[in-house]
């Protein structure tokens, strides 16, 4: 197979990322065959449809860095009639599994329940560069819409061959091939039967319109629903090897920390008991998960520390320490703001903070590990498998075809499980232990030495006219990133830039990255004009905007809220914001209660409309819509890590808080469908608006303005 | 004397130490692994599992203080091939996303209506505090909790 490459942006605050390599789908066809049996197989490469996608209407990115990829999928129909699709997509709870099969059963003409989906396993599957960054659905779904279409075509003129008759005549459906000029059909198992056909995508193969779909489109439940509600799936956590032990790892007292001295005598010791020391890192692997603890126990080190910023201090240390100069891909200019501020009828700067936030997926990272003839396999809930074979290929200096990465269905990841980090801990303590090895992190692991959001710091600098008409716009980003930068509202006189800044803590992605910083100072920010301005905030934002699929979530949001409301009761207040990125439009209309005397705020109710294109699952969307919401709320009000000494002082669910059942408010998604625009993904944006629209409901009830996140922690105090 | 404990009406020997949390003897020892680890620490309710049927969260559970008093697992909620009404209001609602605090959702869930056959919104609201689901799909939840709720009475329990 020949890969395609195409471009796509890597966004700065990606931090955890390493340069990625590129890489050739190495399985023959003829292992294909062998693994699956006969029958009729599409490959697929990429094609310049998936970089059409990144430079749609709507992507604001402005920076260049490119990440090399090779984006493909296969598809093969079993002589029994089974169809399996493959990719390297993987599935984190967002139910793309169920999505994809969808898009495939729609494509071939087959019922749903007839396609399987083997995902993210870089044995089996083409290399992906990883679930991350909303591009499952824009660049996969059609994809495998194409090779699905060409295994279509395949089949229909296998049809014709065995009748002898033209192909155009002939109609797909149902799983079969029908001629209706006789009546006669085949079904596709019968087609397949015998054949070892396989053929590369053709060049052009049309794919059917959304507004033709019968399957996709379709509220079809999740995948292996039963299997999630009786317990039978099976987490990385929960396999469980022939031999097996547990691995635990000796962790630093603090980031940053040397170790000087270590006795592990009293642990080796210890019956079944297997201690690594390679360098810094020690482990041990036991029979069980209480003996690796008590072996670890057993260990004495000692370390050196290095002084570190904590989280008091570190907002003026990210403007203290930003880069002197920025690279051009981060800077956008446009006009002249010094001449819009000058001419402006008001003007408005501020300052806004947003904190080191964790992802807290239940599921920890964990990693099962095992050496077999000298090769590596590893099963681990990681959103990038094919990064993780890389890395362990590197660490352990094999080759990339001697280690596989299986990535089983896991528990959730939210941008947080980019890394090797447990999966290159297993492999480590099982080399050594000539068995495999389980390793599981600790909730306290999970929330020290995984990687943040990271912090920022942004400054607005803004003017508008007398009419309420935005005069001029800067904006700067301090160490948070890039994403959702860009303003969708007109203005003619504009400066966005984003400072690179010395990581403090590890950092990297997050569900929606910076956009939710940004929209997060932008919304509150626009909202504090329409104040200057006089201006209802609704009123005020459609007034700046020309973008008809922004204005339109805008309008469906506030249309379901009642917007504008009056006030019934004292403490009562209503906000709203919006926003765009990765060509997905949201708007979310909040509504708090605020107990003067305590202080306490409640999210009373919360209103969503988002659009994404045509909707591949309507089910599966609104339950990634109204997550993003919840999980918008957590790091709205009171979620942040906090830090000392190179220590994280709340590491634990007891300290770190989320949203528990009493936070979340009345909800309500609205979903627009547009057939007629390819679709987005829809992991990411619906996340963006909720803490601007609560911020702003709070400034509406009390006339506090929080300029920070989380925004109460502590419920509002008074100043 | 080694320990025995009773879970979904079978009785096992137990060989690791009587302070090991339920959890992992659950997990590690017995092959039960539908009860999840989240956080060790009482916090999550991931672990949840029924106590002669008081929901508990078996990783702050001695394996000793569960003897002599069933257990109840996810794993033994299903009844000849037919799912228990709860389980069944899951995955009608489509309750779940990545679905790892499931099984502690449910064992909460099934624990709450053996208390209170028809809770409120504001009751499972409470009841379920102390269950986290990082996903946000609490709503759905609380749907399927309620739903569950609807059907054992018309069946009669």
């Amino acid at each position: 197979m020949s890969g395609v490459m195409e471009k796509f942006v890597l966004e700065p605050e990606r931090y955890e990322f390493r340069a990625a390599p590129m890489h050739q789908f190495e399985l023959a066809r003829r292992d294909f065959f062998k693994i699956l049996g006969a029958g009729i197989a599409v490959f697929a490469v990429a094609k310049d449809a998936l970089a059409e996608q990144e430079t749609a209407p709507g992507h604001r990115s402005f920076h260049n860095e490119e990440l090399p990829k090779d984006i493909d999928a296969w598809l093969h129909v079993g002589e029994d009639g089974s169809v399996t699709g493959f990719t390297g997509k993987a599935e984190i709870g967002q139910n793309i599994r169920t999505a994809l099969a969808q898009t495939v059963a729609d494509e071939l003409r087959v019922p749903f329940e007839s396609v399987r989906m083997v995902m993210a396993d870089t044995a089996l599957t083409p290399f992906d560069a990883g679930t991350f960054g909303s591009r499952t659905t824009p660049t996969m779904t059609p994809q495998l819409r194409r090779v699905a279409s060409a295994a279509r075509d395949l089949l229909i003129e296998a049809a014709a061959k065995e009748w002898n008759v033209a192909p155009a005549g002939l109609v797909a459906a149902d799983a079969k091939v029908t001629d209706p000029a006789s009546g006669r059909s085949l079904k596709y198992a019968e087609l397949a039967r015998g054949k070892m056909l396989a053929q590369n995508l053709p060049a052009e193969d049309p794919i059917t319109p959304a507004a033709q779909w019968t399957i996709a489109g379709k509220p079809i439940p999740k995948v292996d629903g039963r299997a999630f509600v009786t317990g039978k799936h099976q987490y990385t956590p929960d396999l469980l090897l022939e031999g097996m032990l547990h691995g635990k790892v000796l962790r630093p007292p603090s980031f940053g920390a040397t170790l000087t001295s270590c006795d592990d005598n009293a642990a080796k010791a210890m019956k079944g008991v297997v201690v690594v020391r390679d360098g810094d890192f020690v482990g041990v692997a036991a029979p069980s998960a209480h003996e690796a603890q008590h072996a670890l126990d057993a260990i004495h080190t000692q370390w050196k520390e290095v002084p570190q910023i904590s989280s008091k201090e570190v907002f003026s240390y990210l403007k203290q320490n930003a880069a002197l100069k920025t690279e051009d891909r981060f800077r956008k200019q446009k006009g002249s703001v010094e001449d819009g501020l000058a001419g402006a009828a008001h003007r408005l700067d501020a300052t806004y903070n947003v904190a080191y936030i964790a992802h807290a997926p239940l599921e920890p990272r964990a990693a099962v590990a095992q050496w077999a003839g000298g090769k590596l396999t590893v099963w681990t809930g990681t959103q990038r498998p094919f990064a993780n074979r890389d890395e362990l290929a590197a660490a352990f200096h094999l080759p990339e075809s001697s280690v596989r990465v299986i990535v089983p269905d896991t528990g959730s990841a939210y941008g947080g499980k980019h890394t090797s980090d447990a999966a290159m801990e297993a492999a480590r303590l099982a080399r050594a232990a000539g068995r495999p090895v389980k390793v599981v992190w600790t909730r306290e692991e999970e929330f020290t030495w995984a990687y943040f959001r990271p912090a920022g710091v942004i400054e607005i600098k803004s003017g508008i006219a007398g009419d309420g008409m935005l005069t001029a716009w800067e904006f700067h980003n301090y160490h948070s990133g890039s994403s959702g930068i860009e303003t969708p509202y007109v203005v003619a006189n504009l400066r966005t830039e984003y400072h690179a800044v010395p990581l403090v803590l590890r950092s990297g992605s997050y569900r929606g990255l910076a956009a939710t910083a940004n929209h997060f100072a932008r919304e509150t920010h626009m909202d504090a004009l329409a104040g200057v301005a006089k201006m209802d905030p609704f009123a005020f934002r459609m007034k700046n905007l020309t973008n008809p699929r922004m204005r339109a979530v805008l309008e469906a949001a506030a249309e379901s809220f009642g917007w504008p409301r009056k006030k019934t009761q004292e403490g009562q207040g209503f906000g709203v914001a919006c926003g765009d990125e990765k060509g997905s439009y949201v708007a979310t209309c909040a509504e708090v209660a605020v107990d003067k005397k305590s202080g306490a705020v409640r999210v009373v109710r919360l209103v969503e409309a988002f659009e994404c294109g045509a909707i591949v699952n309507p089910d599966g969307l609104r339950n990634q819509v109204v997550g993003a919401m919840i999980q918008g709320l957590g790091g709205a009000l009171f979620e942040a890590i906090e830090f000392e000494n190179g220590r994280i002082t709340n590491a634990h669910f007891a300290s770190y808080r989320v949203p528990r059942f009493r936070d979340v408010p009345e909800i309500e998604a609205i979903l627009l469908d547009r057939k007629d625009i390819p679709s987005a993904g829809a992991g990411e944006t619906p996340i963006m608006a909720v803490a601007p629209a609560i911020g702003n409901a709070i400034f509406d009830a009390t006339g506090v303005r929080l300029n920070n996140l989380p925004m109460v922690p502590n419920g509002l105090r008074p100043a | 004397m080694p320990i025995e404990i009773e879970v979904n009406g079978k009785r096992y020997p137990v060989s690791y130490p009587p302070d090991t949390p339920l959890l992992y003897v659950l997990r590690d020892e017995l092959q039960l692994n539908g009860t999840k680890y989240g956080c060790g620490e009482g916090q999550c309710g991931a672990c949840t599992v029924l106590i002669a049927g008081a929901p508990r969260r078996s990783c702050q559970i001695p394996v000793s203080a569960a003897t002599g008093k069933p257990v109840t697992t996810i794993e033994g909620l299903e009844k000849e091939g037919r799912l228990h009404p709860v389980q069944q209001a899951f995955l009608d609602a489509g309750a779940f996303q990545c679905a790892y605090c499931t099984s502690g959702m449910i064992m909460s869930s099934v624990g709450l209506l053996q208390m209170n056959a028809n809770p409120s919104q504001a009751d499972v609201v409470q009841f379920l505090q102390g269950n986290v689901c990082r996903c946000g799909t609490h709503p759905r939840i609380i749907e399927a909790i309620r739903s569950a709720a609807k059907t054992m009475q018309e069946r009669g329990r």
